[in-house]
């Protein structure tokens, strides 16, 4: 049975179809091989017995004739979607034991449509940082290794997210992107990921970073597979006053291969200094592959590029220092044991929080402070106008953007740790998109000389998530990539 | 531009964050670094430029005055660190003589 957990979300439903298995022994086979990788740490809170009562619900769903757009699939869910009965932690210690008595919309939606939920994956605190190793519950490993052997980070913040499913012990899952935190990740565990446009999935029910960035978004091995599950979970809902009326589209009947005359751009300015060569021949391999398929290239620039990142850690601190404001201790989570209230607010907090969400909280305390938020505030949001007006100028000439996920492939667990910026910089090709709130998708697309995964990213105009999935399948049928993590070579042999 | 220890102190009183002095002298030069960092964007000409607080062209939508929600106190208070009689329960904020 083991193979079952090496299939497709497109291919297990076609099994569940022709009774070739059930959705039991489809989350069973995941269940055990999530057992059997422990040692990744992708999982914050296991729900193998949770599991089994979904998976078998499925199956009596599917015998009585209905069937959801992903009934009895297993997946893994990021710990920062609430859950009701389930620990949402957000992968911080101000939040161990919270228990949310309200299912978020997006897991609702999964739910709904049929999906079986193995566990609360892990991620950075709060959704903050780029490799997983801010988590108040250990760092998670991603299953690629090089020749070295050493443990290498998934990329985050959705790294349990991404390692989960590179070491197929679920079959897709989700994730949230403020800055990258899908894509990223997707790019270092050689699979495929997508943040939709914001506004497509709600936000409601799930733990908030950074609200006028924050989106949830999807990862799975298959371009396919990410626009069931995006189609299964998107949609508008009341309860967030961001999320769009805009129709969901079958976002996987958008693959149809052909990208005959589209316009494919290429923006110069993400050609950035110390990127590797490998990166940047894998880049020109991208072109190579849709011009081949028809499609035109067409050289774009984006001039405040270099801009985006600090933006960015201004933005998104300052939103964070307000959503971050309510673990006070009094309602939910972690209280300190003190005699007197603020010192209680105050003990709660320098406790509760670990060491990089405390330095952003710090930032954006400063940058929203009297005497400071015009200076960095104001400005930040003026540049972000002209970060998404470079966009929509470049639309003019182009109808999606190719560009690498990422700078680097997975790093050695550690690295990086030394500067804040240096881990920032993980996001530089991720961020410009974020901030102008367009969809984004990273398909794995080689391997470095060292045999880790490298992505190409898509991005598309607002709303038309169907541009990356037509292009993202061209890509994945050229790229061909088939190879699989060592974790799971070694554990074949 | 540099954060010294005063302002660390500052921006953690208004963070609600406790800290002492190793904790700030520890800190202030990461938070400079970053400060550092953000400063590029004072480069950028940003004269008349809109700021930009929202991505996505929605208009915010109006619902009708009614109450959709409540009658959950015991889910309000489910998580609760301390409650009683379906209160939350905070320590004592009246000042004491001394």
């Amino acid at each position: 049975m083991s193979d079952l957990t090496h299939l497709t979300i497109a291919e297990a439903l076609k099994g569940l179809e022709n009774k070739d298995f059930t959705s039991v022994e489809l989350t069973e086979a995941h269940i055990k091989a999530g057992e059997a990788a422990k040692d990744l740490n992708c999982y914050i809170t296991e729900t193998p017995d949770q599991a089994m009562e979904m998976a078998k619900a499925s199956d009596a769903k599917r015998a009585s004739g209905q069937t959801g757009i992903l009934e009895g699939i297993p997946l893994a869910i990021k710990d920062l979607f609430c859950t009701e009965g389930v620990q949402t932690t957000a992968a911080s210690h101000i939040l161990e034991g919270f228990v949310p008595q309200y299912e978020s919309t997006v897991t609702a939606n999964l739910f709904g449509e049929g999906a079986v939920m193995l566990g609360k994956a892990n991620l950075d605190e709060f959704a903050m940082g780029s490799s997983n190793t801010t988590s108040y519950f250990g760092n998670v490993i991603n299953p690629w290794r090089a020749e070295d052997g050493a443990d290498r980070t998934p990329g985050g913040s959705s790294g349990g997210s991404a390692s989960a499913v590179a070491a197929r012990i679920a079959m897709g899952a989700t994730g949230t992107d403020t800055g990258g935190s899908i894509r990223q990740p997707a790019a270092f565990c050689g699979i495929a990921g997508v943040k939709p446009t914001y506004g497509r999935c709600s936000r409601w029910g799930t733990v908030a970073f950074a609200s006028s960035l924050d989106q949830a978004g999807t990862f799975a091995r298959t371009v396919e597979d990410n626009a069931l599950m995006l189609r299964a979970m998107s949609g508008h809902d009341p309860k967030d006053s961001t999320s769009a009326q805009h129709a969901v589209p079958d976002f996987a009947a958008a693959m149809t291969g052909d990208i005959k005359g589209l316009k494919v751009g290429i923006p110069k300015e993400y050609r950035v200094d110390g990127m590797p060569a490998e990166i940047e021949a894998l880049w020109q391999k991208g072109i190579e592959w849709l011009k081949g398929e028809g499609a035109e290239i067409v050289d774009v620039s984006l001039p405040h590029t270099k801009y985006a990142l600090p933006t960015y850690y201004i933005i998104a601190p300052a939103e964070a220092s307000s959503n971050l404001a309510r673990y006070d201790g009094v309602k939910y989570g972690y209280r300190a044991d003190e005699s007197q209230l603020s010192d209680m607010y105050k003990k709660t907090r320098a406790e509760g929080f670990g060491d990089e969400v405390k330095r952003r909280i710090m930032i954006g305390a400063y940058v929203l402070s009297a005497g400071y938020y015009d200076a960095y505030y104001i400005k930040a949001q003026q540049v972000r106008r002209q970060i998404l007006n470079d966009f929509l100028e470049a639309y003019k000439q182009c109808d999606v953007l190719l560009t690498p996920t990422a700078p680097s492939s997975a790093f050695v667990i550690g690295e990086n740790e030394d500067d804040p910026i240096k881990m920032y910089l993980n996001d530089v090709f991720t961020v410009p998109a974020s901030l102008a709130g367009l969809p984004g998708m990273s398909v794995p697309a080689g391997l470095d000389a060292a045999g880790l995964p490298l992505g190409l990213q898509l991005i598309s105009k607002p709303w038309d998530e169907e541009m990356l999935f037509k292009v993202g399948g061209v890509i994945e049928k050229c790229a061909n990539f088939s190879a699989l993590p060592q974790d799971l070579i070694k554990k074949a042999a | 531009m540099s954060m010294d220890i005063n302002t660390v102190h500052k921006v953690a009183r208004l963070a609600a964050l406790d800290i002492d002095d190793a904790g700030a002298e520890k800190i202030a030069p990461q938070l400079s670094n970053i400060l550092g960092f953000i400063e590029q964007l004072s480069e950028v000409n940003t004269e008349g430029v809109e700021p930009l607080a929202n991505v996505v062209d929605i208009e915010l939508a109006l619902r009708k005055d009614e109450i959709t929600d409540g009658d959950c106190r015991e889910k309000v208070l489910a998580n609760a660190p301390e409650e009683t009689q379906g209160f939350f329960v905070v320590p004592k904020v009246v000042e004491q003589e001394s």
